[in-house]
């Protein structure tokens, strides 16, 4: 192998890459927000909520989870501009994130509120709490805690495939990549790199989740 | 301008069988790697286990779109020719090398010790107690995940289509090109990976609650 590794082009792009980085990490952390609060309504309505919803719930986790993100992200950046709807790359990538995550996080808090005991729902009914009391605090936060190594490693994959969102040129860390490289022709280098940047910030991610685990659920279990 | 007919939907369906070539490559050649990186991560020597821990922690926290990038733009710099098949089929193959692994690992390390112990006891070579006693074990508790991730290995064979391999995205994308109907090509295209897709997801939720069924007796 007679190559010379020429990392300067990439570490003269250093605000760059640094812009992109916090794109990706902006672009993730909303697209888990949302795809948490998009999973949540949806496990509530596909363990408490009438036949039909439970029906249209299921649709759309067998839908998501059996398509690639690549071609529903094409399907809401091309096909539905086609029907009218006017959104940039961004807005579109976030979109199909935050549907991404809810479908395989439905399925994630529905298993953590299933495994809810029966007698603990009874007991906050016992305490005269209201339905969404009940919910609040005897199923939502327990389900959450049994649940939330399966959930944060779910949000680190969600991290890890907005890298396909630059299929559509949405400014993350992998578009700045596609872009410098496009300007360079040092793509080994800077693809060596950015991989390294997202290998930070998946270790970072988990870091935090670990920090917000002590913070917030890290409290005793009755069993 | 062409119009979405007959003849373009027969396109995106041929490229079917592109995607369906690739996730056997990459489920095949991420089987053998995924068990070299199990037995590595379950073994007792220590250096075994640093080299597969190190290659689960790096396969599994970059994108698969990086390591496709990688192999893709790296292989020429280290001398090889290569084209996307080959780029497509060396990035997944280590994709799911390191995630079947990890799988693996927690199915073998799911066996009982005193499985383990009992062929230590009958003086069983290390060959003969993997071959003999674990893996048999293991593998019965593997197969529901594993066709899980086949599912996730037949969407993964999407982003070959990002480096140029004409499979069915990639086919999907020249036919929208041609008809400007993104509407209705990319509602094919997510039809025919559900129509892969979906009879593995329901094989394994089967299997799994088989053996849920099976465990709780």
């Amino acid at each position: 192998m007679n190559y010379t590794f020429q990392f300067g082009d990439v570490f003269a792009a250093w605000p760059l890459l640094l812009k992109g980085t916090w794109n990706t990490i902006e672009l993730s952390l909303l697209a888990m927000l949302l795809g948490l609060v998009v999973a949540i309504v949806c496990a509530w309505g596909k363990t408490a909520g009438p036949k039909p919803l439970r029906l249209a719930i299921n649709v759309y986790i067998e839908l998501i989870r059996n398509t690639p993100f690549l071609v529903q992200l094409f399907f809401f950046f091309f096909a539905l501009p086609a029907l009218g709807l006017r959104w940039s790359a961004y807005t579109a990538a976030l979109t199909a994130l935050v549907i991404n995550l809810g479908a395989y996080a439905t399925e994630i808090i529905r298993a953590g509120i299933e495994s809810i005991p029966k007698g603990q729902i009874e007991a906050g009914l016992a305490l005269n709490l209201k339905r969404h009391e009940i919910f609040r605090f005897v199923i939502l936060k327990p389900a959450l805690k049994a649940i939330y190594p399966a959930l944060t490693s779910q949000f680190i994959l969600l991290m890890l495939s907005s890298a396909v969102v630059s299929a559509i040129s949405a400014d993350d860390l992998t578009s700045v990549a596609a872009n410098l490289q496009s300007q360079t022709f040092r793509s080994f280098e800077i693809y060596i790199v950015v991989a390294g940047i997202y290998l930070l910030l998946a270790l970072s991610f988990s870091a935090l989740f670990r920090v917000i685990y002590k913070i917030s659920l890290n409290y005793p279990d009755r069993r | 301008m062409r119009t979405f007919g007959f003849p373009e939907f027969l396109f995106i369906l041929q490229a079917a069988q592109w995607t369906v070539a690739l996730s056997l490559i990459a489920f095949i050649g991420g089987a053998i790697g995924g068990l070299l990186v199990a037995l590595g991560r379950t073994s007792e020597n220590r250096l075994a286990q640093f080299v597969s821990g190190g290659f689960i922690q790096i396969f599994q926290g970059t994108p698969l779109l990086l390591q496709l990038f990688l192999v893709f733009f790296g292989a020429p710099v280290l001398g090889f020719d290569i084209n996307p098949w080959v780029a497509a089929g060396v990035a997944l193959i280590l994709n799911s090398s390191a995630f079947l692994g990890e799988i693996w690992r927690g199915c073998i390390q799911a066996i009982p010790a005193g499985q383990v112990e009992a062929a230590h006891a009958l003086s069983l070579s290390y060959f003969s107690r993997m071959r003999f006693v674990v893996l048999p074990q293991a593998f019965k508790i593997a197969l529901a995940p594993t066709v899980g991730y086949m599912v996730q290995i037949i969407k993964g064979t999407s982003l070959a289509a990002i480096i140029g391999f004409t499979e069915i995205t990639r086919a999907g994308q020249i036919i929208n090109n041609a008809t400007f109907q993104p509407l209705i090509v990319f509602s094919v295209v997510a039809a025919i990976y559900f129509l892969l897709c979906w009879p593995l997801s329901l094989l394994a939720a089967h299997m799994e609650r088989r053996q849920a069924a099976a465990l709780a007796r």
